[in-house]
């Protein structure tokens, strides 16, 4: 079952910037957009698997560190022409501690 | 506050490019409603000749299909003809009734193909080539009829010709002028054009008049009379003889017309609540048929219609290509030449090959190629740039290929290339591949082709071959923008030199200060222009701005490169290549420790450990106790040496000692790309000074300094720069150069493409010739790395530590 857990606070992820959480499942992204929006994504790109959370973001979006490929960060969708989709996680923020439900 | 209204009156391939444009700057500023006189949505137009030729059909040349149209909410009058303009009221209104209220007017009319004034003109079976009506008409006729007879040896005529050569017909081609495209070539290619169209089955009758078309009994034109009495039988004849701007409803409404509507460099007409842009404006005095014009022109409009009010519009450079399948040639500029230029000409006859370059003051005003146009792209680009050829002159007509370019940008002729056959090897994309994009989704741009493909996306150097591509494909619609005007990425329209000069001009002292000066489209800038912004930011005011580790691509965020798999690979410094036994016995034990999976030896003479994990780089920077290689940097990597006179029976100078130096001089130097050096003992030249930045050859009287060297991508040997006589001169000229280029070399250039931008004779002029400006150059370097820190031992110390840490559940 899915629960809520508390992964860190919103300051120890920088602004347009990421941190990686270590899951059983596998490594999930997590940004922090220049609004402080905040965002789950399983670290792989649909490409070819590279480490999304080590990519440069900006808006809504993060581009993959290793060919470029852009990734909507609240749905996960590559930007057109690629395609693809990395799995989103929810995640939430309360009184500056931010939850993520795994 | 409620929309604004724009209303467009003309819905061809230059209007809706505006709208386009403006959709991207100011989305929500207007209501949008169009006015279209055929009952079609925006197609490309300059794409009918393959439809004609039955290379494509209808369907695939759609620009923007209905969708496009209700997805931008824009109103789409088709197949309504706008009969008056109320510049009073401010509405248009159509010639069924149909009204539209305007805040401003975007005029759009294009042109009419031009009918010659003689007896006959108005039989059936007498059309023009314009639009696909006319393509239909002609189509239908050549399943029907057997004779056609084109009036006009212009580009549109020819494809005209071609087309219904190809569908069967016989063509004959009547043409005022002695030879065939008098506007786009001279006569010698005119010449060569007209005998591989013969040969093709074209029949050519050249400095003829037509005097009448003649009726058959059926109504319908049966023959064309020529003055000279030659009469030739035909079933459908088509005129392209030229185009009209029309003018009829911007003149009717009182707005000032010449040749077409006048407007002003914002692309605004006398009346400053109507803009025109397109084949129907007359801008400086000149009428463009062309489209690459006609969407710079675009660009400007939408800037002011937006409200930017930044861009200006200052005329074009034309090039001309013919879209016929199987033959090149390519012209622009000013071909012909005059009494003050001078002309390079290659002609080959029998082979089917000529080349005439102009040449005025040292730089290329024009060109014709016939038969070989592969390098039609480079010229353009180098005649568009302005750019000084005199260093290059002897190997100029050969092509870019022999200007020190063994990459495959100009070497494989994209025309003769296979379908099959691969453009871009990183991305594994094929020639077919990247033409289909071009014409189904209606491609221009060399970022079109990176978005759409990925060709050209990660290494670059199929760029040149991506350009032929495009180029050959649409031909005179593709136009390369100037390199210095290329804009950083798709979030500005500003090019590096403006962005550049803004931040030193206006002070500006961090990215988020500079995107708002300078009107970011978008909120936080791209993976592109951040890095390029921070590189800008910090050379300009090196103990001012900050560095934002936020706009640094992952391997100098991390310090370390990344790897396909996720990992990281680790090169510690060794000065000049120059290493231990205790240091080699601390790389062995991290090795054992982080159970590293491979350790290589380096191109430059480094020893490379791969596959190790994030969170793991801390510990083994602290173990190796050396400081980073920034094998990973837009920085200095490596001082690659020989053994010099310290062992070697041939050496000269102490080629370790003086790369030693020279790399502790520069390390942790942030340039705007990678740098690498190499110094060799003696001419011999081991280390292989000739393929780096800087190489530094020992001579017996002291140093030879190469610069602008390359083993990448694009292999390209370095070329002389200065003798020298010691080793502070060394140090002296080689810091100077290396300064110049990072105050002026555009973010991702190096040193060989700064070079060629800005020519060889120009850094001479500032730092070998200039001696006050050399030594303020090194001054600068110097004083900013004076305080330069290990970022590994910076990192240990715990800088920046969240980004080499792991969150758990």
């Amino acid at each position: 079952m899915a629960e809520w857990k508390s992964i860190c606070t919103i300051d120890q992820i920088p602004r347009l910037g990421s941190r990686v959480v270590r899951a059983t499942s596998g490594d999930i992204a997590v940004f922090r957009t220049s609004t402080d929006e905040v965002f789950a994504l399983r670290d792989r790109c649909p490409h070819k698997g590279g480490p999304l959370s080590q990519g440069i973001v900006h808006g809504q979006q993060v581009t993959c560190p290793l060919h470029g490929w852009k990734l909507q960060l609240d749905s996960g969708e590559a930007v057109a022409p690629d395609q693809g989709c990395s799995r989103r996680y929810p995640i939430r923020v309360e009184s500056g501690t931010v939850f993520l439900e795994i | 506050m409620s929309k604004k209204k724009l209303v467009m009156v003309g819905n061809g391939m230059a209007g809706v490019r505006t709208l386009e444009e403006l959709l991207k700057i100011a989305p929500d500023y207007y209501d949008i409603a169009v006015f279209g006189a055929e009952p079609h949505p925006n197609y490309n137009r300059i794409l009918l000749s393959p439809v004609l030729a039955g290379e494509m059909t209808i369907q695939d040349i759609i620009l923007n299909d209905h969708q496009w149209y209700a997805e931008h909410g824009i109103t789409l009058h088709l197949g309504k003809k706008v009969s008056r303009i109320d510049r009073v009221k401010r509405r248009v209104i159509a010639e069924d009734g149909t009204e539209e209220a305007y805040d401003r007017l975007l005029l759009a009319t294009g042109s009419t193909p031009f009918m010659l004034p003689i007896p006959g003109n108005e039989l059936p079976g007498v059309i023009s080539y314009r639009d696909i009506a006319d393509t239909d008409a002609m189509i239908d006729a050549a399943r029907r009829y057997g004779h056609a007879v084109v009036i006009g040896g212009g580009l549109l005529g020819l494809e005209a010709a071609n087309g219904l050569k190809l569908r069967g017909m016989d063509v004959t081609v009547v043409h005022l002028a002695d030879w065939l495209l008098e506007r786009q070539l001279d006569e010698t290619a005119g010449r060569m054009l007209q005998k591989s169209l013969e040969e093709r089955g074209l029949k050519f009758l050249l400095g003829k008049q037509t005097e009448m078309l003649v009726a058959g009994e059926s109504g319908r034109v049966a023959a064309v009379r020529l003055k000279d009495g030659v009469q030739l039988p035909a079933d459908l004849v088509v005129m392209a003889i030229g185009i009209r701007p029309n003018v009829a409803l911007a003149e009717a409404a009182g707005i000032h017309c010449n040749r077409g509507i006048v407007v002003n460099d914002t692309m605004q007409t006398y009346d400053p609540k109507v803009y025109s842009v397109g084949e129907c404006v007359a801008h400086r005095g000149i009428a463009y048929g062309l489209v690459a014009p006609l969407f710079e022109q675009a660009k400007v409009a939408a800037n002011h219609l937006g409200n930017y009010g930044i861009g200006r519009y200052t005329g074009s450079v034309t090039s001309t290509k013919l879209k016929v399948t199987g033959i090149d040639l390519f012209s622009a500029g000013d071909f012909f030449g005059g009494k003050d230029t001078e002309e390079i000409i290659l002609n080959d006859a029998a082979g089917g090959v000529y080349k005439k370059l102009v040449i005025q003051d040292n730089k290329l005003v024009g060109g014709v190629l016939y038969g070989d146009t592969a390098d039609g792209p480079w010229y353009y680009q180098l005649l568009r740039d302005g750019q000084d050829i005199h260093e290059i002159r002897d190997h100029l007509l050969f092509g870019q290929a022999h200007v020190g370019d063994v990459g495959h940008q100009g070497h494989s002729k994209a025309a003769a290339m296979a379908d099959s056959a691969e453009v871009c090897g990183c991305n594994g994309v094929s020639k077919g591949t990247i033409v289909k994009a071009i014409k189904e989704n209606g491609l221009f741009t060399l970022d079109d082709i990176k978005k759409h493909t990925k060709a050209a996306s990660s290494c670059g150097s199929c760029a040149g071959l991506c350009e032929q591509l495009l180029s050959a494909t649409i031909g005179g619609a593709y136009t390369p923008a100037a390199s210095n005007r290329k804009a950083v990425c798709g979030c500005t329209d500003f090019s590096h030199q403006e962005v550049r000069d803004a931040i030193r001009q206006q002070r500006l002292l961090s990215i988020g200060e500079t995107m708002r000066f300078l009107e970011w489209t978008t909120p936080d800038g791209c993976e592109k222009c951040r890095p390029a912004l921070n590189y800008y930011l910090i050379s300009t005011w090196p103990k001012e701005a900050r560095d934002d580790p936020r706009s640094r691509l992952i391997n100098e965020r991390a310090h370390a490169n990344i790897q396909k798999d996720g990992t990281y690979s680790v090169v510690p410094r060794m000065w000049g290549g120059l290493t231990t036994s205790a240091e080699l016995r601390r790389i062995a034990d991290v090795a054992e420790k982080y159970q590293v999976p491979t350790i290589k030896v380096t191109g430059g003479q480094r020893i490379d450990l791969l596959g190790i994990k994030k969170e793991d780089l801390i510990g083994v920077w602290k173990d190796l106790d050396m400081p980073s290689g920034h094998a990973y940097g837009k920085s200095i990597r490596t001082v690659k040496t020989c053994v010099g006179a310290e062992h070697c029976r041939f050496g000269t100078q102490l080629a370790m000692d003086m790369g030693v130096k020279l790399e502790k001089m520069l390390f942790d130097m942030y340039a705007p790309h990678k740098v690498k050096l190499a110094v060799s003992g003696c001419p011999r030249n081991c280390a292989e000074a000739g393929i780096k930045d800087v190489g530094v050859i020992g001579v017996d009287s002291g140093y030879e300094l190469y610069v602008g060297g390359n083993g990448g991508i694009k292999t390209e040997v370095a070329q002389f720069f200065v003798k020298v006589s010691n080793d502070a001169e060394v140090m002296e000229y080689a810091g100077a150069f290396l300064q110049l280029y990072r105050e002026e070399g555009f973010y991702l250039e190096r040193t060989c493409h700064y070079l060629e931008r800005v020519g060889l004779e120009h850094a001479k002029n500032r730092v070998v010739d200039d001696a006050e400006n050399r030594k303020a150059l090194h001054a600068r370097l110097l004083a900013e790395l004076k305080d330069a820190k290990d970022p590994w031992a910076e990192r240990i110390a715990g800088v920046e530590k969240n980004e080499y840490e792991l969150l758990s559940v």
